[in-house]
């Protein structure tokens, strides 16, 4: 329960439950953990700077640690010898957290299907949003962690609570 | 014909099997057996000097006899010439001797060779994969490693 100000100036009652609570702080509290490793990574640093400013949704505060995040965005190709570095980071995230596949590379592979490069980081992870294009605008990261504060307003599962992968 | 070919022909009438200048790039064919005493006379005659070995890469002719080629592309800081020694190898007997001793930096070139098309350096000190996760079996970039194939994904542990 919220005290807040009426639009008259007198005092007024907003009623929740303690999960909406919590979900609303978090909705614009979303620290992600930028996994850069490829063109993607650049379009990431154009949606935290301050031409699309990301921190207009709460998400700008950059976490270098796993341990610190909340949103894995993984951006750029990620091959077989990586897979496992990647999967360590998620584990090491506390929960909740949220996966973005950012770009035709994380998603699927993109253009390269061949003997080295993972073909889909769905593979090794639960995968909350996916943003195609190669790479995708900042618009597209602006979207997907609008996607994630539906999730959280709505109360659906995360793709974690759904999709068991060994 | 250029100094760098004559010199070597001249110090090793047996062992090289053809030279050409194609374009100015000075490349000689040589058998495998003295490639370790060729390369360090290259790099230590006084008129050759290859001080900089700037490449070392495998070639899979397939279906040709010998199948594996080894293609080292040397330099010289000093005298600013460069030569191409390039070496066949049989398909069951892909072995040739490491050139660790002549240029240390030559290691690593020699690693991505037995990663990516199984040639085996005789006598280097840590040959294992250096591109390839050591769980990968076969060697990528041989041509007739399928395109298609896909190896098991490693967990965290590996």
């Amino acid at each position: 329960m919220a005290v807040t100000q009426g639009k008259g100036g007198g005092g007024g009652y907003a009623l929740s439950t303690l999960d909406s609570l919590i979900a609303w702080g978090r909705k614009y509290s979303l620290y992600p953990f930028t996994f850069a490793t490829a063109c993607c990574g650049i379009e990431v640093m154009g949606a935290f700077g301050t031409h699309y400013d990301l921190s207009r949704f709460g998400a700008e505060v950059v976490r270098f640690s796993p341990r610190q995040a909340d949103v894995l965005l993984v951006a750029g190709t990620i091959n077989y010898k990586m897979a496992p570095v990647l999967k360590r980071i998620y584990d090491q995230m506390l929960e909740p957290k949220w996966v973005i596949s950012m770009g035709a590379c994380a998603c699927s592979g993109g253009f390269y299907n061949n003997y080295s490069v993972l073909q889909g980081i769905d593979k090794v992870l639960p995968v909350d949003v996916y943003i195609p294009g190669c790479p995708p605008n900042p618009e597209g990261i602006i979207d997907a962690v609008v996607r994630i504060q539906k999730i959280l307003e709505t109360g659906a599962p995360r793709a974690s609570e759904r999709w068991p992968i060994k | 014909m250029s100094i760098v070919l004559d010199k070597l022909r001249a110090q090793f009438p047996s062992d090289v099997v053809s030279t050409h200048s194609d374009f100015g790039d000075d490349t000689a064919l040589v058998r495998r057996e003295r490639i370790v005493e060729i390369l360090a006379f290259l790099r230590d005659d006084p008129d050759l000097r290859f001080d900089f070995a700037m490449d070392l890469t495998g070639v899979d002719y397939l279906g040709e006899d010998p199948r594996f080629e080894v293609v080292y592309h040397l330099y010289s800081l000093e005298k600013k010439h460069r030569v191409r020694i390039k070496v066949r190898l049989h398909e069951e007997d892909p072995v040739i001797d490491t050139a660790v001793s002549v240029w240390p930096g030559i290691n690593w070139y020699e690693r991505e060779a037995w990663d990516m098309y199984g040639i085996v350096f005789r006598g280097h000190p840590n040959l294992k994969r250096i591109l390839m996760y050591e769980a990968f079996e076969g060697h990528a970039l041989r041509k007739d490693y399928p395109k298609a194939r896909r190896q098991p994904t490693i967990g965290p542990e590996e």
